[in-house]
């Protein structure tokens, strides 16, 4: 791996007292698409969030292109779950794409009409251009994580992070994320991507990232996305019972 | 001016600045910070009294905005040591103003300064106690007080008007693209505190509580956009503030109340007649 984009070493965080990440160590190549897959409760938000400064880590470094999170904040752009904010906040589609750009307007200057033309690109890129002055309330989930992430387009950034995405949306909607996300790694962007869906892994994703509190395994998803390793993530039973079996074996001979 | 004009526009003073930052208190979901740092700012006007020993604006100002970060950073604090949000400032909230109320009753003693007037307000008073400004003449103290306290929230919020906005909305993003989101949050909260302490000698403790959140309730009802929202919610501000003082006049009563009381109405007229959240439109059209 040449070109690291992005290097987690020793990454420790907690959530209420309980460790929630424990040593994770990872690189992620330049210009790849990373599918990071784990059981409920594994820390796949927790990570992402843990790199961006936005939940405090315990100890451990990250490293963006070789620099610190506050020298690349301008370059990275944040998808996070739809969720996490009030969609009956008094605003329009077009508004809430044009936040993306705030880093880049400055202190105490308002959006110009350049800023709205390019919000209205990012709409019409993600086919919601017919929405833009449409309450958030009163789209659908579907819609609203276009409005996401046209959000996270008009940023321009070189490495997103995106938290389950494609969580609750129609087939259209998967369709449109999915084809913007390829675009973004042809055009070179490093992604990824919080992602549940086990069946489309291997379509979507060209790298994977099996995360349960500790990195399981991370690497090109034809090599790492196998029967064996996901069990050592997800089948918490059927570890235990395999090892169980394991024991239970020599003691007999004995 | 007459003493019925200093009335109402010290009231109205107060409904403006009430419903501008009460806009963002609803949307920041934070509602009963403003119940808890209304308390706490007594504790601010009191250190500042034994310290100074007049109860006069900047010092008042700067006791109140210090009483509310402090406020702020105690339940932050609390919760982030596991007890839930509500409870934490609960505890916190009673805790200063007792302090408060201990204060005033032992070291104060017979000053201008006392538990009743600090949560009820006494503006019947206000145009008697005066001061004087270049160029303007004699004013009442409570409403230059007031005034400046206005022209603090509204060139802050106009300034940062889109990082007000982005901090309420996301907060996550905000941070992500280098928005110092806590930072903000506490000038937010010193603005809550300005804004509290300088209504209360009017209004006193309880009812800026009103002023700050019902307006804003009610303008969240009838708008879809956040900077017809501001306007709205002060522009309710001033009608409750004007319509309480002549309820007050015709029935004789106390003019706080009253003020509160409209704010109530307003709320309830909102909640039923509003075209787009009210209750008659929701049952004529069914949400989507």
């Amino acid at each position: 791996m040449e070109d690291v984009a992005i290097k987690v070493e020793n990454l420790f965080a907690s959530y209420r007292k309980n460790t929630v990440l424990s040593d994770v160590n990872l690189a992620v190549e330049s210009g790849s698409l990373t599918g990071i897959v784990g059981p409920n409760g594994a820390g796949k938000s927790t990570l992402l969030k843990s790199m961006l400064n936005l939940h405090p880590s315990l100890t451990g470094s990250v490293a963006f292109f070789g620099q610190p999170f506050k020298k690349m904040k301008k370059k990275i752009g944040y998808v996070p779950q739809r969720g996490s904010v009030d969609w009956d906040f008094p605003t329009d589609a077009l508004d809430v794409v044009t936040m993306g750009l705030y880093g880049h307007i400055g202190w105490l200057k308002r959006p110009s009409r350049f800023h709205k033309e390019k919000a209205y690109q990012a709409l019409e890129k993600m086919g919601m251009k017919d929405y833009a002055k449409r309450q958030i309330s009163q789209l659908s989930g579907g819609q609203q994580q276009r409005v996401f992430l046209a959000r996270a387009l008009v940023q321009d950034a070189e490495l997103y992070f995106m938290d389950e995405p494609l969580a609750g949306v129609d087939a259209a909607t998967e369709h449109a994320i999915m084809t913007t996300l390829k675009e973004l790694k042809t055009l070179g962007k490093t992604v990824m991507v919080v992602h549940h869906d086990l069946q489309t892994v291997a379509e979507y994703f060209d790298h994977v990232l099996l995360l349960n509190q500790t990195v399981i395994e991370h690497g090109p998803t034809n090599q790492t996305f196998t029967k064996d390793n996901i069990s050592r993530t997800y089948g918490g039973n059927m570890r235990w019972m395999r090892e169980e079996d394991h024991d239970v074996v020599p003691s007999i001979k004995q | 001016m007459p003493y019925t004009g200093w009335i109402i526009l010290t009231a109205s003073l107060v409904g403006l600045s009430c419903g501008l930052i009460g806009v963002f208190l609803i949307l920041r979901r934070m509602a009963m910070m403003a119940d808890a740092i209304s308390h706490t700012v007594l504790l601010g006007i009191v250190i500042a009294f034994i310290i100074t020993r007049e109860v006069s604006g900047t010092p008042m100002l700067i006791g109140a905005v210090l009483a509310g970060l402090l406020t702020t950073f105690l339940v932050q604090w609390l919760h982030s040591l596991n007890i839930e949000q509500h409870a934490s400032m609960g505890i916190v909230f009673t805790t200063l103003f007792a302090v408060g109320v201990i204060l005033i009753s032992t070291s104060v003693g017979n000053a201008h300064l006392d538990v009743q007037h600090a949560l009820m307000g006494e503006i019947t008073f206000i145009p008697w106690n005066t001061m004087s400004l270049p160029v303007i003449g004699d004013v009442p103290k409570a409403t230059a007080l007031l005034a400046l306290a206005f022209v603090i929230v509204l060139s802050f919020i106009v300034a940062f008007y889109k990082e007000w906005k982005i901090t309420s909305f996301d907060p996550a993003l905000a941070a992500s693209l280098g928005i110092p989101v806590v930072f903000l949050h506490y000038v937010f909260m010193s603005l809550v505190s300005i804004t509290t302490v300088a209504s209360f000698d009017s209004v006193g403790a309880i009812m800026v509580v009103a002023m700050l959140i019902t307006p804003a309730a009610s303008a969240y009802l009838w708008t879809d956009k956040l900077s017809i929202m501001l306007v709205l919610s002060s522009s309710f501000g001033v009608i409750s503030a004007i319509a309480g003082y002549y309820t007050a006049v015709w029935l004789n009563t106390s003019i706080s109340g009253s003020m509160a009381f409209a704010t109530g109405l307003v709320f309830l007229v909102s909640f039923v007649f509003s075209p787009k959240h009210g209750l008659i439109a929701k049952y004529v059209k069914p949400a989507l």
